[in-house]
């Protein structure tokens, strides 16, 4: 890698960094939310924290496997949220909301 | 013909079949009929065996006829085969001859009851068990025999099963059996072990090398006479034949008189060889035998219910069988068999034909008069009691009286018991005749018009049994007696198969006068009987009249109470402890503990299934976090 003359380079750590806030910030949102499309939209953060992360350590290492792997995450994201937002749809027929506080049937 | 004996015990069987399952759908007729014919049929083929060994000479006249394997360990193998042989004809002949009569009657005495179907399968399966035990050619299919004819006498015992006599009746006779089994087998097993055979010839030969009075023989007869001594009902294990009369009447014939009852001689004859050299068992036999006699005719003389008057008398006639056996004459204690068979099933199908007539009363008390009634029973009870009471000619009075001559050669004072016996006999017989068929009568008035004679089907083998037990002692004339010079043709026809070890230590002159002896004896009891019953018209006193000594024989020497407190109420007492100490308090509460233990853990962590999801995603979260954190510290 040639020598980089900006002052403020950004760095591969810092691509991390952002992987990990993207990361804790979804988690957090899916821990703490209760409007279940929110807690989808959390998932879904987290999940590009992870391919961005995947993207970075694929550059740092010079080899694209980490690239390819971000596509297959892709391919699932998708259609894990199509079949999470249909589930949704249904869960909100079913019980008229969906603050998954309420969805506790399975209390034991 | 002989190689077809296994028609013998198959016939019955197929008639068991037959009856049993198609009995309820065809009727009472079609399974008295079937099952009698072919309890006949079994009684053709064994007589056409009899007449053919008959052809044949002395030496030869012992055939094994081997079907096929059956257990086969080690160096013990036991066959389904039969033997046949004097010994094992004469029997099965009592049982298919006697059997078939039996079955007949049964038509008749059964009419109208509606499980008939299943007694008659009963009745041909006990035939089917009591001829493997007769034919059977070695101590395990005996055995096997011997348990067949106690389930039926179960079976049979509890037929009226919706009387709790009757149920009762059947568990006492198949737990006090199952006494006398476990003696026979343990002597079965000390002869595995010592002989390392079950086979009757192997056996023979194997006792051959044995000397007289060796421990292990000792053992060993000791234990199969408790066997034959629970089967046909000595001291201390006949109490539970007098219950047996809960049964139905022919059963009472057929099982607990004439056949089942007298397996237990028959094993000690089958075994004579093994039972001389045991010569400390043959006088317990002796004596035990003896005592039964005495100790069942005394209480004979107090019963007034006329099932049980012939139990007792049963009881004390398989107690003379034994007193010959242990004196050494087994030929001549199977000839009493023989003879009593005939004159028993006589007498108590003649009870049976009384009891048909009143509609099931069985209380002497309520009987009387009945010679006129029941013309054909009265003449044929008559004889009966006549041949048990020991008249000359009479059939059981050449049983007897050899069995009595025997006795006295071997030891007088046995002799004595056995003679005093003959007098009670022939009173408590004469009782029964006489309150039974004289003097006033007794019964309700209206069902008097209603009594008539039992119809012919319950008549013939009557009769029949009659000429039986008139004529059946000429087959054991004394050679002293021996008009016709056809000398004692059972005993000379048995002596190759049994080991018969009487002394004689007397000469013609003292038989002769014994006999003498027996016949005043029997006078004697008919005297005291004809005095008090027939002069003067006495009838028994009501049930608790009795003190002093008869109080104690009206209640049987109190046998059953002693046994109930002795053993039944410990055991049950027993049982109460594994109860509720073992079952309930340790078994039960280990179980139902881990079952306790796994709820209250369940109950405490179903508060963690909140149902939020949430909640479920914090414990994830944990989790992960935790299992990272572990791995750091664990592997950085």
């Amino acid at each position: 890698m040639p020598e980089s003359l900006h002052i403020f380079q950004i760095t591969e750590t810092h691509y991390i960094v952002l992987s990990v806030i993207l990361f804790c910030i979804g988690t957090a949102g899916v821990l703490i939310r209760r409007n279940a499309l929110v807690i989808f939209l959390c998932i879904e953060i987290m999940l590009n924290a992870v391919n961005l992360a995947l993207v970075t350590f694929s550059r740092h290492m010079d080899q694209n496997r980490g690239e390819v792997f971000v596509f297959f995450v892709m391919a699932v994201a998708a259609a894990e949220s199509a079949i999470g937002l249909s589930l949704l749809i249904v869960l909100h027929r079913q019980k008229k909301t969906v603050d998954v506080d309420e969805i506790n049937t399975l209390k034991g | 013909m002989i190689e077809y004996v296994w028609l013998i015990t198959v016939l019955p069987l197929a008639g068991f079949i037959i009856t049993g399952l198609l009995g309820n759908k065809f009727g009472e007729k079609f399974s008295g009929i079937m099952a009698s014919l072919f309890s006949a049929a079994a009684f053709v083929v064994t007589a056409m065996i009899f007449r053919e060994i008959l052809g044949k000479d002395e030496e030869s006249r012992k055939i094994i006829i081997k079907l096929f394997d059956w257990i086969v360990a080690g160096k013990v193998n036991a066959a389904v085969a039969y033997q046949i042989d004097p010994l094992s004809l004469v029997m099965a002949l009592v049982v298919t001859g006697v059997g078939s009569l039996i079955h007949f009657y049964s038509i008749g005495y059964m009419h109208g009851d509606s499980g008939s179907p299943k007694y008659f399968a009963y009745l041909n399966l006990f035939m089917f068990s009591m001829l493997n035990l007769v034919l059977g050619s070695n101590l395990l299919l005996m055995f096997l025999g011997w348990e067949g004819v106690g389930l039926c006498s179960y079976l049979l015992i509890g037929y009226y099963y919706e009387t709790k006599v009757a149920g009762d009746a059947g568990k006492k006779a198949f737990i006090v059996n199952r006494v006398g089994d476990f003696g026979f087998l343990i002597g079965i097993f000390l002869i595995i072990f010592t002989f390392g055979t079950v086979d009757f010839s192997e056996l023979e030969k194997a006792v051959a090398g044995h000397v007289s009075g060796e421990v292990i023989i000792f053992w060993i007869t000791l234990f199969l006479f408790i066997g034959a001594a629970g089967k046909s009902a000595q001291i201390p294990l006949y109490v539970w034949l007098p219950d047996a009369m809960a049964g139905p009447t022919p059963v009472s014939a057929l099982i607990h008189a004439a056949t089942m009852v007298t397996s237990g001689l028959y094993m000690l004859a089958r075994l004579s060889f093994l039972y001389v050299k045991a010569p400390d068992v043959m006088f317990i036999i002796c004596v035990i035998g003896a005592l039964t006699a005495f100790f069942a005719a005394t209480i004979g003389t107090l019963q007034n219910d006329i099932k049980k008057v012939l139990a007792y008398s049963t009881v004390s006639q398989l107690g003379y069988m034994f007193m010959g056996a242990g004196a050494g004459a087994f030929s001549a204690g199977i000839f009493h068999v023989v003879t009593h068979a005939f004159f028993k099933a006589l007498l108590f199908l003649g009870a049976g034909s009384v009891i048909h007539a009143l509609h099931h009363e069985q209380d002497i008390r309520k009987m009387g008069g009945l010679r006129k009634k029941l013309p054909v029973t009265h003449f044929t009870f008559l004889i009966g009691t006549l041949a048990i009471a020991g008249t000359p000619l009479f059939s059981g009075f050449f049983s007897k009286d050899e069995i009595l001559w025997k006795v006295f050669n071997y030891n007088i004072f046995i002799w004595g018991i056995g003679a005093v016996s003959a007098i009670i006999t022939a009173y408590y017989m004469f009782r029964l005749y006489f309150v039974t068929f004289f003097g006033e009568t007794r019964f309700k008035e209206d069902t008097e018009h209603k009594i008539h004679e039992s119809p012919a089907i319950m008549t013939l083998p009557l009769i029949i049994l009659a000429v039986l037990a008139l004529f059946g002692g000429f087959l054991g004339m004394p050679h002293t007696l021996d008009f016709f010079h056809s000398g004692n043709m059972i005993e000379e026809f048995l002596h190759k198969s049994v080991a018969d070890h009487a002394v004689s230590r007397y000469g013609e002159g003292v038989e002769v006068s014994l006999m003498g002896v027996s016949v005043m004896l029997a006078v004697a009891g008919f005297i005291i009987a004809f005095i008090v019953f027939y002069k003067n018209n006495g009838i028994p006193e009501k049930d608790n009249q009795y003190v002093g000594a008869q109080k104690v024989i009206f209640n049987k020497y109190y046998i059953d109470e002693i046994y109930e407190t002795a053993f039944v109420k410990s055991i049950y007492n027993f049982a109460k402890v594994l109860w509720r100490l073992i079952d309930v308090f340790i078994i039960d509460g280990v179980i139902n503990g881990t079952a306790r233990i796994l709820r209250d853990i369940g109950e405490g962590l179903r508060y963690s299934e909140t149902g939020v999801v949430h909640d479920y995603m914090i414990f994830m979260a944990g989790g992960i976090v935790s299992f990272a954190v572990l791995l750091f510290l664990l592997f950085l």
